[in-house]
């Protein structure tokens, strides 16, 4: 009886088992619906060697760092060093990632840095004149600064990018009405500050037409000169609040970390598979199963050792407590997805790499280039806000030279050196991640080795010239592979 | 012959004090080729850009299956499913076939995009042209060739459900073997029942494909002809001299200008 049962439900299964896929296009030729993981690993191979490195230097190169550091230096490789890294770096990358959309076109905002410092400066002064800007300011320069809000929302309303006017005009709201200091609108006033400051921008290059890097050189010293006005020369701002402080030095605590950990791979590995199944539903070529599988799992044995080394105590002495996962590292999580999703799951962020790769392409395809030029540079601005609010938490004050020295040399530094092409039209979120590391790992452990200013600033430069050099003979190997 | 899908009346377009384009008529059937020939600066590309709404015609009328149309921008034409496949190609090299086929009409689901479904389409459009030279839809269009990219370029146009195509020679810097695949794909469109206008210099295309021909000469349309009621010789003295026996305009002297 039930042998036959079993040879039953064995006949009715076979068929479904051997038709194909509702919708499976059997007439394309080459265009084969399913790879093993030797042909996956050759295409991926084939890919490196015709010029589409991505962001694998940068990955290698990150690996030899930490290599390097930990084999010259005895307190590199240790916990409270590597969650110190992870605070020092994250700015940087906050930043670079905002340049990563203006990079993608092929322009550059060499103004985000000091632009930053505007919204840092104009953060504090909320704060501790408790929201009284007129009186942090002064007349002049505040009816300066609302005017300039008020140009921000228009401009932004003329070319039709709503979410600029509307953080303009949350910006020109919590000046004007003077609302009683409190960190999180700070924070929030910091970050519709910048998307003012980007609204203005994005319009000189993309209406009027000045190239963008005569508009953002002009006003890098613009800015520089206005965070000199807020603070005054010599003077210091202090973020004395326990939530603006805690961006940078707060760390999660041990439930938290481990919830960010499995909802982060969980996320992930959902989106993955996700995608994987439907391509593979629907017929179309798809990853080996074992391949996707088998990444998830790495990124969930990363995931769960890096969660686990930082909830340990990593404090120097007996006397205090310091574990769980750093607030910045949800936070850069947090932006790199929303970036990532933007960039490649929406028609925004197609018509932005459209733009960076062919513009007159773009152009005839019904794209508004000027809409998305200009709206690159909200975005930019707007995550040097966010950038600012974790440097200036970092350090718990504002200072005439926030923003300034060499802090967008190295956001674009850590932007080319991940892998995004200052050429335009190629690059992804996670390069200014993987190049924010680099750079982070590089200062960090150049200091631990006692190394003077000097040869910190040169290895900088060079390895940021090796990037570009990469970038650039990559380029030349992808034309040649053309061919 | 069945209705005309695109008809042209009259059609006059001036560039300042340049008077580019006399009193143009136009017709172009469904299923049929009509090439489009001249000398430089006979108009041609003008002509297809008056059609394409890129520069809007002075005076003239338009007909789209026999309805009067105003084509104001490349909006209005893509609308009536008018497309142009341009001779420097509007491609993004940076971007996959399938990315390129769909650009600025995304096709998305609750606001994101809906990548298996364009591939889908994509391959599908490329299989009913008989396209089998591309190894991958989601290659990159910079490691295409010039034959490959003239394909990408011709399919996105299809994709559309567009019912007139125009192709500003697309045979202009390709190969003898990728100028073979385009023909065969030109001839394809026609046989699915577009209306296919080509803008070529070389005769021998012209008469392989094309079942009309179009001459310009001065911004005037000298004659429309069949191609096979005419020869090579004809062809070439109407684009050179404006006419050819019995053919084209009348002797300069008898022309009003």
């Amino acid at each position: 009886m039930s042998s036959e049962e079993d040879s039953m439900t064995n006949t009715t299964e076979t068929p479904s088992q051997d038709t194909p896929a509702p919708g499976a296009i059997s007439d394309f030729g080459i265009d084969t619906t399913s790879m093993s993981t030797g042909e996956a690993m050759r295409d991926y191979w084939a890919r490196v060697r015709g010029g589409e490195l991505g962001s694998l230097p940068a990955l290698l190169g990150l690996v030899v760092l930490l290599i390097v550091f930990s084999s010259l230096s005895d307190t590199f490789f240790t916990l409270g060093n590597l969650a110190n890294l992870l605070q020092q770096g994250a700015s940087i990358t906050i930043i670079a990632m905002g340049l990563v959309f203006v990079l993608l076109l092929g322009e550059i905002d060499l103004s985000a840095g000091t632009a930053s410092g505007v919204t840092a400066s104009v953060m504090a002064l909320h704060l501790i004149h408790n929201g009284n800007l007129l009186g942090g300011m002064g007349n002049t320069v505040f009816y300066v600064f609302c005017g300039l809000l008020v140009l921000a929302i228009v401009l932004a309303s003329l070319m039709r990018i709503w979410a600029g006017a509307v953080l303009s005009l949350i910006a020109f709201l919590i000046a004007v009405l003077g609302v009683p200091a409190n960190a999180w609108l700070e924070m929030l006033l910091a970050v519709c500050v910048g998307a003012a400051i980007g609204s203005i921008t994005g319009f000189l290059v993309a209406k009027v037409g000045i190239p963008s890097f005569v508009v953002t050189l002009a006003l890098f010293l613009v800015w520089g000169g206005v965070v000199l006005q807020l603070i005054g020369q010599g003077g210091t701002l202090g973020l004395r609040d326990d939530t603006i402080f805690n961006v940078a030095n707060g760390n999660l605590n041990t439930a938290g970390s481990w919830l960010l950990c499995v909802i982060a791979v969980g996320g992930y590995a959902a989106v993955v598979l996700t995608r994987h199944f439907t391509r593979l539903r629907k017929g179309l070529v798809a990853q080996p199963t074992s391949l996707v599988l088998a990444k998830i799992g790495g990124l969930a044995l990363l995931a769960a050792v890096a969660t686990f080394a930082l909830t340990q105590n990593r404090a120097p002495t007996d006397l205090i407590v310091i574990e769980g996962v750093p607030y910045v590292v949800p936070i850069v999580l947090v932006l790199l997805v929303i970036g990532t999703f933007v960039l490649d799951r929406t028609s925004y962020g197609r018509h932005i790499y459209a733009v960076g790769g062919n513009t007159e392409a773009a152009r005839r395809a019904g794209i508004n280039v000027e809409q998305i030029r200009m709206s690159v540079f909200v975005i930019a601005s707007s995550a040097a806000a966010i950038g600012a609010i974790v440097y200036s938490s970092k350090v718990g004050s504002v200072d005439p030279n926030a923003g300034g020295g060499n802090t967008l040399l190295l956001s674009v530094g850590a932007a080319v050196i991940g892998g995004t092409s200052l050429f335009g039209g190629k690059g992804r979120l996670r390069d200014a991640v993987i190049g924010g590391a680099v750079l982070a790992i590089i200062q960090n452990g150049m200091g631990l080795l006692k190394q003077p200013a000097a040869v910190v600033f040169i290895v900088t430069g060079l390895v940021l010239l090796l990037a570009a050099s990469v970038d650039a003979l990559s380029r030349r190997r992808a034309a040649v592979a053309a061919r | 012959m069945s209705e005309p899908i695109l008809e042209l009346r009259g059609i006059n377009k001036s560039f300042g004090p340049v008077h580019v384009l006399h009193d143009i008529d136009l017709t172009v059937n469904p299923g049929e080729v009509t090439a489009l020939v001249g000398d430089n600066g006979a108009g041609k590309s003008t002509l297809v850009k008056c059609i394409a709404g890129i520069h809007p015609s002075d005076s003239g009328e338009v007909l789209f299956e026999g309805e009067p149309v105003h084509i104001k921008g490349p909006r209005d034409a893509a609308a009536l499913g008018i497309e142009v496949v341009y001779q420097d190609l509007a491609l993004a090299d940076n971007l996959d076939i399938v990315q390129n086929m769909f650009l600025g009409r995304e096709r998305t689901k609750g606001g994101l995009l809906d990548e298996t479904d364009m591939e889908q389409a994509a391959r599908k459009t490329l299989a009913s042209l008989s396209v089998r030279t591309v190894k991958s839809v989601r290659t990159q269009v910079a490691s295409l060739s010039g034959g490959q990219r003239q394909t990408v370029a011709i399919a996105k146009a299809v994709l559309w459900n567009s019912k007139v195509v125009l192709l500003d020679e697309p045979t202009a810097a390709l190969g003898v073997a990728q100028t073979r695949q385009v023909l065969d794909l030109v001839r394809r469109l026609a046989e699915q029942g577009l209306g296919v206008v080509l803008i070529s210099h070389n005769m021998n295309d012209v008469f392989e494909v094309a079942d009309r021909i179009a001459c310009l000469y001065l911004g005037r349309m000298a004659a429309v002809v069949g191609s096979k009621d005419v020869t090579h010789g004809q062809v070439v003295e109407l684009i050179t001299a404006g006419r050819s026996g019995d053919l084209g305009i009348a002797r300069p002297e008898a022309a009003t200008i």
